[in-house]
């Protein structure tokens, strides 16, 4: 087959990397098209994010207003004391641990254990979906607070159109995320991927490449909130 | 041309990316001992230069961590890596054209908004 070609007596290194770009009929050797097209979109979906933390900073470098103390307006009152950014801790730390779940899920599915595969993958949704539900309840409490896109009691006016903003379109990342590992998921404890012929998500019969390709996109969701809780919630 | 540097039969099959289970924890111990120093730095409230490299340095180590283990990029060719790693340095350079942009909306924001 074709792929036998692809797979042997490239060469490694520089060396290699030049003769992949310069060779005939395809540059990511021993990539298929679903993984190269995964990270071709996480490459644009890069930029949306740095310009919109880009715009964040520009809004906040250029007003005359002080910025609101992030510390203190995310902070928790519990048991009698405010904590500060407690709840963003905690969303940090789901976040990674369903980054956990998902590698495990890649390798699981590598090893075609099916049923482990698809747990986990159940597992890093609901961890997504915990995720969410704490962004949901950070903005509640925010908007009763008073922070509005346009102004907000705190401070500079341009923080509400920034959190909102950047937050929201990470949410709405992970909640499509979690859609498509419940899809996927399901689909593999049914045992669709060890079924044979050809479907939108596998080449043939135990063809678990998409697990990893779901993978990338979850694991750069929680890349793009480690950028997020360093400027926006730290700075 | 020595094009045979690999020693791997033509019939070995390629079967996605295998890594050991202790890599996996690692990195995952890792992304939590990392978060927690980010959230330490704020909770003691470090402040100034300190403070700013502190959270630079952990979100780039974590963030190297995630893209070359868990996306498993270390694993794959130099042509997909560079094709995905050397783009978004474009954005250092829109960076620091927004920076000088915004110190002169604030210096022109002072002069003419700063009242009688």
């Amino acid at each position: 087959m074709a792929e036998s070609t692809l797979q042997t007596d490239r060469p490694e290194g520089l060396d290699g990397f030049v003769r992949d770009w310069s060779s005939d009929q395809r540059t990511f050797k021993r990539v298929s098209w679903g993984k190269a097209m995964m990270w071709i979109f996480l490459l644009s979906d890069t930029f949306v994010f740095s310009i919109f933390l880009i715009g964040y900073m520009s809004a906040r470098m250029s007003t005359k207003s002080d910025w609101p103390n992030t510390s203190e307006v995310f902070s928790l009152h519990v048991g009698g004391a405010d904590l500060p950014l407690l709840l963003i801790a905690i969303m940090t730390f789901v976040l990674i641990s369903s980054s956990g779940t998902m590698a495990m899920a890649v390798r699981c599915g590598y090893a075609r254990a099916r049923k482990a595969t698809a747990g986990l993958m159940y597992l890093t949704a609901l961890l997504g979906a915990t995720f969410v539900g704490m962004q949901v309840f950070e903005w509640t409490k925010l908007i009763q607070e008073g922070v509005r896109p346009w102004g907000n009691p705190f401070g500079a006016e341009q923080f509400g159109a920034s959190f909102f903003m950047i937050t929201g379109f990470h949410g709405t990342h992970v909640s499509i995320g979690v859609l498509f590992l419940i899809i996927i998921a399901t689909k593999i404890w049914r045992g669709e991927f060890d079924r044979p012929g050809r479907t939108w998500l596998k080449s043939d019969a135990g063809d678990y490449e998409a697990v990893e390709i779901m993978g990338l996109y979850w694991h750069f969701v929680d890349l793009v909130w480690v950028f997020i809780f360093a400027f926006f919630y730290l700075w | 041309m020595t094009d045979t540097t690999t020693l791997k039969p033509p019939t070995a099959h390629v079967e996605g990316q295998q890594h050991p289970l202790k890599l996996y924890f690692l990195v995952w111990g890792l992304l939590f001992v990392l978060s927690a120093f980010s959230y330490f730095v704020d909770y003691v409230g470090l402040q100034g230069l300190l403070r700013w490299s502190l959270i630079i340095v952990f979100m780039l180590l974590k963030a190297g961590l995630i893209v070359a283990v868990f996306m498993h990029i270390a694993w794959e060719r130099l042509a997909l890596a560079y094709a995905i790693l050397l783009p978004p340095l474009a954005v250092l350079a829109f960076l620091a054209v927004m920076t000088f942009e915004s110190d002169y909306t604030l210096s022109t924001r002072i002069s003419v908004f700063s009242g009688p």
